[in-house]
């Protein structure tokens, strides 16, 4: 039965990606549930936030009178900077990641295929809005995450053999982190379930993914 | 040659015509040069093709131009925060071209600086890379994409003098630089003009010879998401 069975929710997920942070990484979180990544990085793990608009060292909201038009995020929300904080062009924040200098970035998806490829930036027949920096950061950051929920809300599997929608790029997922668990994706070759959020079997990961994998929990 | 000009309809005077292409600096509404596109939109350009990572939003910024039917075609990265662009585009009105947001700051960048391609895997096994060169370096496969150069770009710094040297604020920045490289001409609007000798010559950011044209102006900054925490009571 789709979604019947117990598992994480948003916050849950957001805390086992940040578990893929490490110490000094350089990091770019997408938008929705990967931003609540920030929320739960790890006593002792020293990360510096990328975002793509030109900054790196993002701080947290300002206060209401902290507020500058000047000092947005990719999400185009106000934010405010760190005392490591270096701000650039939109070329040289491009440059350090096609370049393959941010070591993480987590991101969302609509679906994700076995060997890796993903698709979370349009949706024929529906307004696309555009892929922004999607495109180039799963096609430069080392190692890419992606957090999602394990199937539609009409309960299609969105773990595929092939994803059916426009891709975003091809074999460029490393980990999925779903409601459900945790795979890894060894890039155009296959995945392996690694993990299982409380109370999920493998059996109730089974029924909601078409894609084939590996059982290593 | 004197580079200042008193207003925004002045620094455009003989550079607009019907059919052209204007390169537009700024991320969503920050660092955009508000006056002269609302000067653009008072001088009734149209058939334009506006080279700009967004397209404003309804009634600000490229919005405007949108609202008046002067854009013909649209080259972004990204263009969610408009009803009315969604509408044009809907109904066929307005072409859009997207690009990845890092490949469009790049082709303006190589633009500027005389390179007519490069190779990129950005977009490689995507409807991105359909009808592109392919090449493979090292066992990677990369696409070509092509410099962008415009008639006319219009940028946004904070401050600049009157040689046209130019430094941005925070995230202001963005796609501004490479787009007052990449323009046969560029305008400049900044918040303020300072003597020459007030700016840091080893933190200029936009030397002087990409500048043709250079205004001071009033700034609305509109915030497009204005998103804050609470104080905590100590």
């Amino acid at each position: 039965m789709p979604n019947s069975v117990k598992g994480w929710d948003r916050n849950d997920m957001a805390r086992r990606a940040a578990q893929e942070l490490e110490d000094g990484f350089y990091v770019n979180l997408g938008i929705g549930i990967p931003t609540l990544v920030a929320n739960y990085i790890g006593e002792g793990i020293d990360v510096t936030l990328q975002s793509e608009n030109g900054m790196l060292g993002m701080g947290p909201f300002p206060y209401d009178d902290e507020v500058d038009p000047d000092l947005i995020n990719a999400g185009k929300q106000t934010i405010t900077e760190l005392r490591r904080t270096s701000y650039f062009s939109s070329a040289d924040s491009f440059g350090m990641i096609r370049g393959g200098h941010i070591d993480l970035s987590v991101l969302g998806a609509m679906e994700v295929s076995e060997k890796g490829d993903l698709a979370n930036w349009m949706i024929p027949g529906k307004m696309v809005k555009g892929m922004g920096g999607a495109m180039d950061l799963v096609a430069g950051v080392k190692r890419v995450v992606v957090v999602m929920d394990h199937a539609s809300k009409k309960g299609d599997p969105k773990l595929l053999h092939e994803c059916s929608l426009p891709l975003t790029g091809q074999q460029v997922v490393d980990m999925v982190i779903t409601n459900l668990g945790v795979f890894e994706i060894d890039r155009g070759k296959g995945m392996k379930l690694i993990e299982l959020a409380p109370d999920v079997t493998v059996d109730d990961v089974k029924a909601q993914t078409e894609a084939d994998f590996d059982v290593a929990v | 040659m004197k580079k200042v000009r008193k207003d925004a309809a002045s620094a455009l005077d003989g550079l607009l015509f019907d059919g052209m292409t204007i390169m537009s600096g700024g991320f969503g509404l920050c660092g955009i040069p508000e006056n002269l596109i609302t000067a653009i939109r008072d001088s009734g350009v149209k058939d334009l093709t506006v080279i700009s990572n967004n397209a404003g939003v309804d009634g600000f910024g490229l919005g405007l131009l949108l609202e008046t039917r002067q854009i013909k075609k649209m080259v972004s990265s990204y263009v969610g925060e408009n009803k009315e662009f969604e509408r044009q585009f809907l109904s066929g009105e307005l072409e859009l071209e997207f690009n990845p947001q890092g490949t469009l700051a790049e082709r303006c960048r190589a633009g500027g600086a005389g390179i007519p391609g490069f190779y990129t895997k950005t977009g490689v096994g995507t409807v991105i890379a359909e009808g592109k060169e392919h090449k493979d370096f090292d066992g990677e496969t990369y696409i070509m994409e092509t410099g962008l150069v415009a008639d006319l770009s219009i940028v946004k710094a904070w401050k600049g003098d009157e040689q046209g040297n130019l430094i941005y604020r925070k995230t202001a920045r963005n796609f501004n630089p490479m787009m007052a490289s990449a323009g046969k001409a560029t305008v400049a609007e900044v918040e303020e003009i300072v003597p020459l000798g007030a700016l840091d010559p080893d933190c200029i950011q936009t030397p002087g010879i990409f500048v043709q044209q250079i205004i001071q102006g009033e700034h609305e900054k509109r915030i497009e998401q204005r998103t804050v925490r609470e104080r905590e009571d100590a």
